[in-house]
């Protein structure tokens, strides 16, 4: 047992050799790492105290874990732009977990932001493979009711963090390239990190209230980043229009939790039970005489309004196409990779609420395939390369909520790491040729790039065919088992729905590859001088997705194409049953996937021929089909309906009846004032009445007398 | 001189700022520049006094009932006294008013430029009658201070006002005094159907027949609800924000406002359990009409000040929901709102004073895109914006979160229906910040050349300073004002559950 003081010298030793380190300012990466040390001694006081220091009441450890976040971002201000670079370089997502010592007695715990590290660790310890920190600090105490804050990690969330941290590494190195002749250099990159930090807390909360505090701050970071550029005022009402959209779904969560509460509350016989706790929760799920079950319903239903905001599914999907007017690596990392999976992520860390009520998972499959299909035809008609893969990604987003609504919660989570590496790509993809064509969006100024960028052409094809689901890129096994569930599951119309977006993914998909690549350069851009692909920050991180995007999907080969689903086991435990599971044979399996396949592919082929070969075909498609075309171009005229059906009426609401009729007239002129000038006018009366003849007074006298004689008598 | 402070604590906490009142009178008028320093330095030894109290009543850690309790005859023949005391929801009230008073002085350094003697005079009178409010223990007393604090403001808003101080200044002034007027013919019929006394403690343990109480609460609960202030009686609230000097909407938002909802907390709702049953729909309706209703109102809204002051009727809605559904979470929740709300509005008055001091106009369509000229300020803006909107990890979160979740376990539907306040209170924000700091710049000089704004000064920079980390600490450690708290929560709760009829409130206890 080491005592407490030791770890206190041994912090305070460190963060002397760091300030030293940082004083001295030899040279940067001396700095930097100087930086780290600094940073680790804080850390290291922080596990030190939590460990000990129940009796500080926490407020030693609050004032240290807002050291370090505060550290996490100011660190890329304090330094120098090219400092920036390099700690872009030594894998910024440096919010560090620590992973609690299998032995209870020896705190030796130590801090790692790896999270190759993490997996290691947690593989290795025996028994059930889950590190919890236990209450860190406690946040919110009322009426004896404690809610803490803690950090778990498990299978699931171990996955979400490789993806978040993996593909946000890279990312942070793509943006140093990027962004690398920005002005807010500086600020962009904290805003990153501090979407870095929210995201891990999200994904890492052991309760639901605090993992509601990364949904939120999540939700800030992508407003500060969508109106990055914000003196352009598209851009700052795209920025709002995303927070305040999310607030909606946010508001459904916040209840979600309430209902959660008031069904739990008279469980516990002591309130020592942190009741919003996911260990605990489950545990009261799995009861037989559950008290969720009545209210299950409701509550999925809740949690799903706010997993529709987050993950942006119908009706709330409205957000994340304008959402694209932030930097293109934003895009790729916080409305492609991460964030906007946070919804997928919710629902499967709740499977066991969500088991409870077929009928929520219904709406969860049915919304989910609804809005697949409809985004993805919306994907068909748009002619700004990153609203083409906005639409994708809301198309995706709607293929894993299938997953998880049908039960089949480990292929939809599945999906979302396949589909984080390569929509991930497809951004960072179509980054790098706005960055060539110098800042040109519009698909059909581009063409024949081919030759011109053939790094991103080849890890942009290579994305195409993993997201159109070819065998054997990444997307094949994801998409395959989502749809092989939902059929096996019984949900023949849902499949439907699924394979006909697959073909339409397919196609426009395919559409944007041949505008965009092959053909010859448009007329629009002829004079554009192509920037040379030179920078390697942004080609590495594009060869690694690619890479991830062809052998991703081999994590999950089920057995019928002769895997294992290493996946899937690996998550199995998390996943308390997966519901109206069937036991179809291998065969049948292995016959429905590859004829998907084949499906998609002559989609796939259709298109790259018409749009690389026959651009006219379109344009004569379009005039034909004038109705249909309007509506897809103008994406269903969703966004004009909810302006004119909801944000219109509740402004003149608000402007004409609530404020000038209501406040200003009724209560104000009519009210108040209308008080004032009756009391003028009976003050008025009254002093008529004075009026010092003795002839009037005898009147008064004698009224009065008649009516108190009157009054008496009768 | 130092054994007598320590004895008289409060009360010198309650009077030091008389110290420097006194000191502002004897000051000539040719020296009168030096009437910003000695408020100053007036407010500063008070906060340093506050400051102490509450390390003293940190070291006694009452569990229950009233620390520092005194209790002087002051007119013994109507038994009339001095009695005052605190417990942890008026420490927290007192601290907030010690804070901001040396902030409003500093913040009216340039601002103010004539008649800055009696400006001062006034602001220190006002701290005097906030800081006697919250710790009277006796009726009368509280009247008392009441008034005091009334009559000062009534100025401060008319005399260094905007256009139309005098309209605001009259409304302000005929609103409250309807209710205090009120209010004092209800205690004085308290005193008499209640044995003589004006002390507040021997008052609760008299048992009234409902319907005497239905009308001595009704009586009460005007006066605070026009203070609070309450839907319908909101609109003095916007026009004296609007126009009152920084310093003055910094006081009533922060502090002033407060005064009402603690009135419901100390006397109104104590004192008259039964009527408290039996209003309790209407105001609960009447704070869920406040909450959305001011949000969407706010929304609308052409000027920044306006716009809010209507936050202010949202968020204190939030305040009355809690209080009356009665539930432990909803009430503690609902006193930790109180402060947060004066830390947050406050200090989006005191940021939007800065701006306003500069560019002269309160209206939004005159700015638009100052946010990369003056950095800082936009930062500190926002923070405060999101704070107010209650983002997870700043203040408001935790005081929103139980009152809707004290609201929710009673009340479901009006927790739903205030929660779509938090949705506008989104917007309206979100939209203000992007109209004033977004997109291109609009701002223009008279002669039609661009303005040139300067970002913080080290004055503005060190007045934000404390109210900023309040909103961060708040959000992380709510436990500093919510552990303080409880004991006095419970034994509100306790008083108001002494109903004559009973079960009718569907009062959710906990586990405890």
């Amino acid at each position: 047992m080491i005592g407490l003081e030791h770890y206190i010298v041994l912090s305070v030793v460190l963060f002397c050799i760091g300030a030293f380190g940082v004083l001295t300012r030899r040279n940067l990466l001396i700095i930097l790492m100087s930086i780290e040390i600094m940073l680790s001694a804080a850390n290291l006081a922080f596990v030190a105290f939590s460990r000990y220091g129940r009796g500080l009441d926490g407020q030693v450890i609050v004032l240290f874990v807002f050291v370090i976040a505060a550290c996490e971002v100011a660190e890329p201000i304090s330094e120098e732009r090219l400092a920036a670079k390099v700690q872009a370089l030594l894998g910024l997502p440096s919010v560090q977990f620590y992973a609690p010592p299998p032995d209870r007695d020896d705190p030796a715990a130590s801090p790692t932001g790896i999270t190759a590290w993490l997996f290691y660790a947690l593989t290795s310890l025996p028994g059930s493979p889950t590190a919890e920190t236990g209450p860190l600090f406690q946040w919110i105490v009322f009426n004896g009711w404690v809610v803490e804050v803690g950090l778990r990690l498990d299978q699931l969330s171990l996955v979400m963090t490789g993806v978040v941290t993996g593909v946000g590494s890279l990312i942070h190195l793509y943006s140093v390239g990027y962004m690398g002749h920005d002005k807010g250099f500086v600020r962009y990159f904290s805003y990153l990190n501090l979407f870095l930090f929210f995201m891990l807390i999200l994904v890492l909360a052991d309760n639901l209230l605090l993992m509601f505090v990364g949904w939120e701050g999540v939700g800030l970071c992508s407003y500060l980043l969508i109106g990055y550029w914000f003196e352009d005022p598209a851009k700052a009402a795209a920025g709002k229009k995303a927070f305040v959209v999310n607030r909606i779904g946010d508001f459904g969560f916040l209840l979600g939790i309430f209902s959660v509460w008031v069904a739990l509350e008279g469980q516990v016989p002591d309130s020592s039970a942190a009741l919003l706790n996911f260990e605990f929760m489950r545990e009261m799920a799995l009861r037989p005489d559950t008290p969720l079950l009545p209210v299950a319903t409701a509550i999925c239903l809740l949690f799903f309004i706010g997993a529709c905001g987050k993950s942006a599914q119908i009706p709330l999907h409205v957000w994340l196409p304008d959402a694209m007017a932030g930097p293109t690596p934003v895009s790729a990392l916080i409305h492609a990779a991460t964030m906007v999976t946070a919804g997928v992520y919710m629902i499967a860390r709740l499977n066991f609420l969500y088991i409870l009520s077929p009928a929520a998972m219904q709406v969860v499959a049915t919304v989910g395939a609804v809005t697949a299909l409809f985004a993805a035809t919306m994907g068909l008609a748009q002619t700004d390369i990153k609203k083409v893969l906005a639409y994708s990604t809301i198309s995706q987003l709607g293929f894993m909520f299938l997953g998880v609504g049908v039960g089949a919660f480990s292929a939809g989570v599945f999906h979302l790491v396949t589909h984080a590496f390569f929509k991930a790509l497809l951004f960072l993809g179509a980054g790098s040729v706005i960055h060539a064509m110098r800042e040109e969006q519009r698909i059909h100024a581009m063409g024949g790039l081919r030759n011109e960028l053939p790094i991103t052409f080849w890890t942009f094809l290579t994305a195409t065919v993993a997201i159109a689901g070819i065998y054997p890129f990444a997307g094949f096994f994801s998409k395959d088992a989502i749809l092989w569930e939902t059929l096996a599951r019984g949900h023949v119309g849902l499949w439907v729905l699924g394979v006909v977006t697959a073909a339409v993914t397919a196609f426009y998909m395919f559409r944007l590859l041949g505008l965009v690549f092959f053909g010859s350069r448009s007329a629009l851009s002829q004079k554009v001088h192509v920037h040379k692909e030179e920078s390697v920050t942004m080609l590495l991180p594009l060869i690694c997705l690619g890479f991830l995007s062809f052998i991703g999907g081999w994590l999950g080969v089920p057995a019928a194409f002769g895997g294992a689903d290493h996946f899937g086991h690996f998550l199995a435990p998390i996943f308390l049953q997966e519901i109206g599971s069937t036991h179809a044979s291998h065969g049948t399996e292995a016959l429905v996937g590859l004829g998907t396949m084949l499906w998609v592919g002559v989609w796939a082929i259709l298109a790259l021929a018409i749009y690389a070969q026959r651009r006219e075909w379109p344009s004569v498609m379009a005039v034909r089909f004038r109705r249909a075309y309007a509506l897809l171009v103008n994406d269903y005229f969703v966004d004009r309906i909810y302006y004119r059906g909801v944000v219109q009426p509740l402004v003149w609401i608000s402007d004409r009846v609530l404020w000038r009729a209501q406040d200003a007239m009724l209560i104000d002129r009519i009210g108040v004032h209308g008080t004032g000038r009756a009391m003028l006018l009976v003050g008025r009366l009254t002093a008529t009445i004075q009026t010092g003849l003795a002839p009037h007074y005898l009147f008064f006298f004698v009224l009065g007398a008649v009516v108190l004689v009157g009054w008496f008598v009768l | 001189m130092m054994p007598w402070l320590s004895d008289n604590l409060l009360t010198a906490v309650i009077f030091a700022p008389l110290l420097g009142v006194a000191g502002l009178v004897l000051l000539p008028r040719r020296h009168e520049a030096a009437s910003r320093e000695i408020a100053l330095v007036t407010s500063l030894v008070t906060l340093v006094l506050g400051g102490w109290l509450a390390y003293r009543y940190e070291a006694m850690a009452p569990a229950a009932g009233f620390a520092f309790a005194q209790a002087v005859p002051w007119i013994p023949d109507l038994s009339i006294y001095y009695r005052i005391g605190i417990d942890g929801v008026s420490l927290a009230l007192i601290l907030l008013t010690v804070l901001l008073t040396p902030i409003c002085v500093l913040c009216s350094w340039r601002e103010i430029t004539h008649r800055r003697k009696e400006f001062m005079f006034l602001l220190l009178l006002v701290e005097v009658g906030l800081n006697g409010a919250f710790v009277a223990l006796d009726l009368f007393l509280f009247y008392v201070f009441w008034e005091v604090m009334l009559i000062p403001m009534y100025f401060l808003v008319g005399i260094w006002g905007g256009q139309k101080r005098i309209m605001a200044a009259v409304k302000f002034l005929l609103y409250t005094m309807v209710g205090s007027v009120l209010m004092l013919v209800a205690i004085l019929s308290l005193y008499f159907t209640g044995g003589k006394t004006f002390n507040l403690l021997a008052l609760y343990d008299v048992v009234l027949a409902p319907a005497a109480q239905w009308w001595l609460f009704l009586a009460f609960a005007l006066a605070f609800a026009i203070k609070v202030p309450l839907f319908p009686f909101h609109t003095w609230l916007p026009d004296a924000h609007t126009e009152a000097p920084t310093a003055g909407s910094v006081i009533l938002a922060g502090v002033f406002l407060k005064v009402g909802t603690y009135g419901f907390y100390r006397f109104a709702m104590p004192l008259f359990p039964d009527a408290v049953l039996a209003v309790r729909p209407l105001i609960l309706a009447m704070a869920v009409i406040g909450i959305v209703g001011g949000a969407l109102v706010s929304m609308v809204q052409p000027d920044v000040k306006r716009l809010i002051a209507y936050s202010s009727v949202s968020h204190l809605g939030f305040v009355m929901l809690g209080l009356f559904a009665l539930t432990p979470e909803g009430v503690q929740g609902a006193v930790l709102q109180m402060i947060n709300h004066g830390i947050s509005t406050g200090g989006l008055f005191l940021l939007f004073g800065m701006l306003y001091e500069r560019t002269h106009t309160r209206m939004i369509a005159d700015y638009g895109g100052i946010g990369r000229a003056i950095p800082l300020y936009t930062t500190c803006f926002i923070l405060l914006a999101l704070s107010s909107l209650g983002l997870p990890g700043l203040n408001n979160f935790v005081g929103e979160f139980l009152v809707l979740l004290g609201a929710f376990r009673v009340e479901p539907v009006h927790a739903v229906l205030s929660a779509v306040g938090v949705i506008i209170g989104a917007v309206y924000l979100l939209w203000l910040v992007e109209r004033v700091f977004f997109g291109a710049t609009r701002l223009r000089t008279e002669t039609g050349s661009a303005v040139k704004l300067a970002d913080l000064n080290r004055r503005e920079a060190l007045l934000l300073l404390p109210l900023i980390g309040l909103v961060v600490w708040l959000g992380i450690y709510p436990r500093l004002v919510l552990d303080r708290t409880a004991p006095s929560v419970a034994t509100f709760l306790h008083l108001v559950q002494r109903t004559q009829v009973p079960d009718t409130i569907p009062l959710a206890e906990g586990p405890r």
